[in-house]
């Protein structure tokens, strides 16, 4: 989902609170930890040399306990909070030094947020709060109320123009947040543990909406969370945070696997792995057969030297068509059929390789081999019961994430 | 040995023929080179003050009671409710029947001239100090002492300053109703949830559409409580205005005392009193969101009147 392009890149950030920053950074940078810098001057670190960057089109989760600067950092990139030193470029405009003026423009064209107790102005209607931020744009009534309820429509609100947000419940208040944030067109959205306010129900919904809009919209969202569950179902990357420090930053398959230290393993302890591993991570590859490229005696033989019990069939898009039993296969070869569409059965599960191993558990009770593709339907290899069941099972007892394969550890 | 700085006290504060400080004489010498050097400045800042009150007297004094009568009960209708409209227009009718109706009119100018001025000169020092720490801790002190101040102090002072009569009644009103609105002004202001005011400030908004989009709107109540404050607060310099020569209500009860006419006095007491009544009933109503939620067409008058020509919209029932 995520591109190579960097959107944002965050260097070296720090951000100190209190009365004199300058005295703390220096202890900072000769190696003064949080409490240090607290004891010594009463300065608050809460944001401690981050180093990141961002895709462009990304979904990035930054987690990490309460106090841990989460909101800090993600305020430091519209500058909501002056950061102490450092640089955050969007793109390769250095945002941390540009004067007011040119923040102000930023602001409105770069970046919008959605606030955790929604932040929405009480005194305006719901259309109206959506179109703030083209109204400070300058663009013209009628041009964003049309603008407004098309965005309100996204988010299945535009009959509700008219209220006042405090006659909405709060599910309904953060979509009006989150159509605010969108309705600028603004490529990169900031959301500070926009859903933590909503009760499960309606948060579980919230993720699922934000991460089907994601798929249309396509901007590049730095997402708060203090629940990894959160953060492992709906992040591309996750970052996680620790007493302003970035501990470890990978895909949520990688955190999970192999997590840096304790800290992130006590974090993804209780964490479903079958929710978060993706079927692509446990695939086996094997070489199917391309329909056209050989007789079904063949294709017995092909199996027969690698001793497979059956082996899936492709077109010549590489799209899986069927399935080859070997027993089926050699009564037809016994009785002269040599179509490979005659013999192959059409009836097989086929999921992509960024569904979750959760998602595919049902299939793979009926003991048929699944065939696993890209985005792209493009065939990938198989997946079968007892790899599931292995992956899950080795997974949750720790032990084994050492011998994983090694996954780059804090990725910039 | 042991007596000596008791003694030294003694004799410094009570023994001395003159003050070490003689604070007064510096005052009343300020005063006076003011008064010599400056006196055509405020005989110039009474202009517009003066045009303004005398306009807004002729105006109430011309206005037929009936007409005044009616208006008032369609506006407290329209801003408050019919309650407080019927319960307005018969307690100015008792004004008129106990035979203090143009006095009552005087006052009120004087009243809404004065509630003007503060309205001009409070509203930006109090959106001034709600902007800047400075700002709000160097007016504090002196908001203080205008409103502890014994009146009388500067009565004085005013008098010298812009002679006898109503505008320098309204200058000692003012300075006397002005400070509520400074302060809740800056409270209100200041009020404003720091999550709201970071919302406009993500969306890029500048310092000015910061105040009237956001700030004003939603400090409005509580600026609107700090005008109800000076009305009252103006309304209760009404008798010590009358001291320097100012008309109304005021000067009936002055007279009344004067004369050892107890009932003149109460005339004019239960005049200020009634006018405090219906004057705070009515702003305390316009400050307040209306419960039933309606907008402003769709109640009071011209609610009716759209209700009668089939405009009005339904009363929003679902809730999500
Ligand atoms: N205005 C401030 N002045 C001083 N210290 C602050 C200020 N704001 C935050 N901090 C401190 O900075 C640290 C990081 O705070 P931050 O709000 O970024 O944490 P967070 O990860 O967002 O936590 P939460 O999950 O509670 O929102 C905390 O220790 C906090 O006490
Ligand atoms: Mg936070």
């Amino acid at each position: 989902m995520s591109s190579s392009q960097p959107k944002i890149q965050i260097e070296n950030l720090v951000k100190i609170y209190g009365k004199n920053p300058e005295h703390a950074l220096k202890l900072f940078r000769e190696g003064g930890n949080r409490d240090e810098i607290l004891q010594a001057t009463g300065n608050v670190l809460g944001v401690a040399d981050v180093t990141l960057s961002i895709g462009e089109g990304e979904l990035f989760v930054i987690m990490g306990l309460s106090g841990s600067g989460k909101s800090t950092l993600v305020r430091c990139l519209n500058r909501l909070i002056e950061p102490t030193s450092g640089h955050v470029y969007i793109d390769d405009e250095d945002v941390a030094k540009v004067d007011l003026k040119r923040l102000r423009e930023v602001r409105r064209t770069k970046l919008s947020m959605v606030f955790q107790r929604f932040g929405l102005f009480p005194h305006k209607s719901v259309l109206e709060n959506t179109e703030y931020g083209l109204k400070m744009r300058g663009i013209d009534p009628e041009e964003r109320r049309q603008k407004a309820l098309e965005t309100l429509a996204i988010v299945g609100l535009h009959q509700w123009a008219n209220y006042a947000p405090s006659a909405l419940s709060g599910g309904m208040q953060q979509r009006v947040g989150l159509a605010r944030a969108l309705a600028t067109d603004a490529p990169i959205l900031l959301m500070d543990e926009a859903f933590s306010a909503l009760d499960p129900l309606i948060r579980r919904g919230m993720q699922d909406e934000l991460m089907r809009l994601q798929t249309e919209l396509h901007r590049t969202i730095v997402f708060i969370s203090h629940d990894i569950q959160e953060a492992l179902k709906i992040g591309d990357r996750v970052a996680i945070m620790k007493d302003g420090y970035l501990v470890q930053v990978g895909t949520p398959e990688e955190i999970i696997t192999n997590p840096v230290d304790d800290y992130i393993a006590a974090f993804t302890q209780d964490v479903n792995r079958a929710q978060v591993l993706k079927t692509g991570s446990i695939v086996r590859q094997t070489m199917p057969f391309i329909l056209g490229q050989g007789s079904a005696r063949a294709a017995l033989q092909d199996m027969q030297t690698h001793d497979h019990r059956r082996m899936h069939v492709v077109d010549r898009q590489g799209q899986p068509v069927g399935v080859l039993m070997r027993k089926d296969l050699e009564s037809a070869v016994d009785s002269g059929v040599e179509d490979v569409e005659a013999v192959m059965r059409r009836d097989f599960p086929t999921v992509e390789a960024s569904t979750s191993l959760e998602e595919i558990f049902h299939l793979a009770q009926t003991g048929a081999p699944i065939a696993v593709v890209n985005r792209k339907g493009k065939f990938k290899g198989v997946v079968e019961q007892s790899d599931i069941l292995a992956s899950i099972g080795r997974l949750s007892r720790n032990e084994e994430a050492d011998s994983a394969a090694p996954v780059d550890r804090i990725a910039v | 040995m042991d007596t000596a700085i008791p003694d030294f006290f003694n004799w410094l504060f009570l023994n001395q023929s003159t003050e070490i400080i003689p604070l007064g004489d510096w005052i009343s010498t300020i005063v006076d080179w003011v008064v010599t050097n400056f006196r055509w400045f405020f005989q110039l800042v009474r202009v517009p003050i003066s045009q303004a009150l005398n306009g807004i007297e002729a105006f109430l004094q011309a206005v037929p009671p009936l007409v005044f009568l009616g208006a008032l009960g369609l506006f407290a209708w329209q801003f408050a409710s019919r309650g407080l409209a019927i319960f307005s227009v018969l307690a100015m009718i008792f004004v008129g029947l106990i035979g203090a109706w143009p006095e009552t009119m005087t006052t009120l100018s004087l009243v809404i001239t004065a509630v003007v001025l503060c309205a001009l000169v409070g509203l930006p020092l109090g959106i001034a100090a709600a902007r800047s720490d400075r700002v709000e801790a160097s007016i504090r002190p002196v908001l203080d002492a205008m409103q502890t101040l014994p009146a009388f102090v500067y009565l004085v002072p005013v008098v010298m300053l812009f002679g006898t009569g109503k505008v320098p009644g309204v200058i000692v009103t003012f300075i006397f109703a002005v400070p509520p609105l400074i302060r809740l002004t800056n409270i209100g202001i200041r009020q404003v949830s720091e999550e709201t005011i970071e919302a406009a400030q993500s969306f890029g908004s500048t310092p000015r559409q910061m105040l009237w989009e956001i700030q004003m709107p939603l400090a409005m109540p509580t600026i609107l409580a700090g005008v109800n404050q000076s009305i009252m607060l103006a309304l209760s310099m009404v008798v010590i205005a009358s001291l320097i020569a100012v008309e109304g209500l005021g000067q009936m009860v002055n007279r009344g005392i004067g004369r050892l006419d107890v009932g003149l006095a109460a005339v004019g007491g239960l005049g200020i009193v009634i006018m405090a009544i219906v004057l705070d009933r009515l702003t305390q109503a316009i400050g307040k969101p209306p419960k039933d939620g309606l907008s402003w067409q769709d109640r009071g008058p011209v609610g009716a009147i759209r209700t009668t020509l089939g405009k009005r919209r339904r009363v929003p029932t679902a809730t999500p």
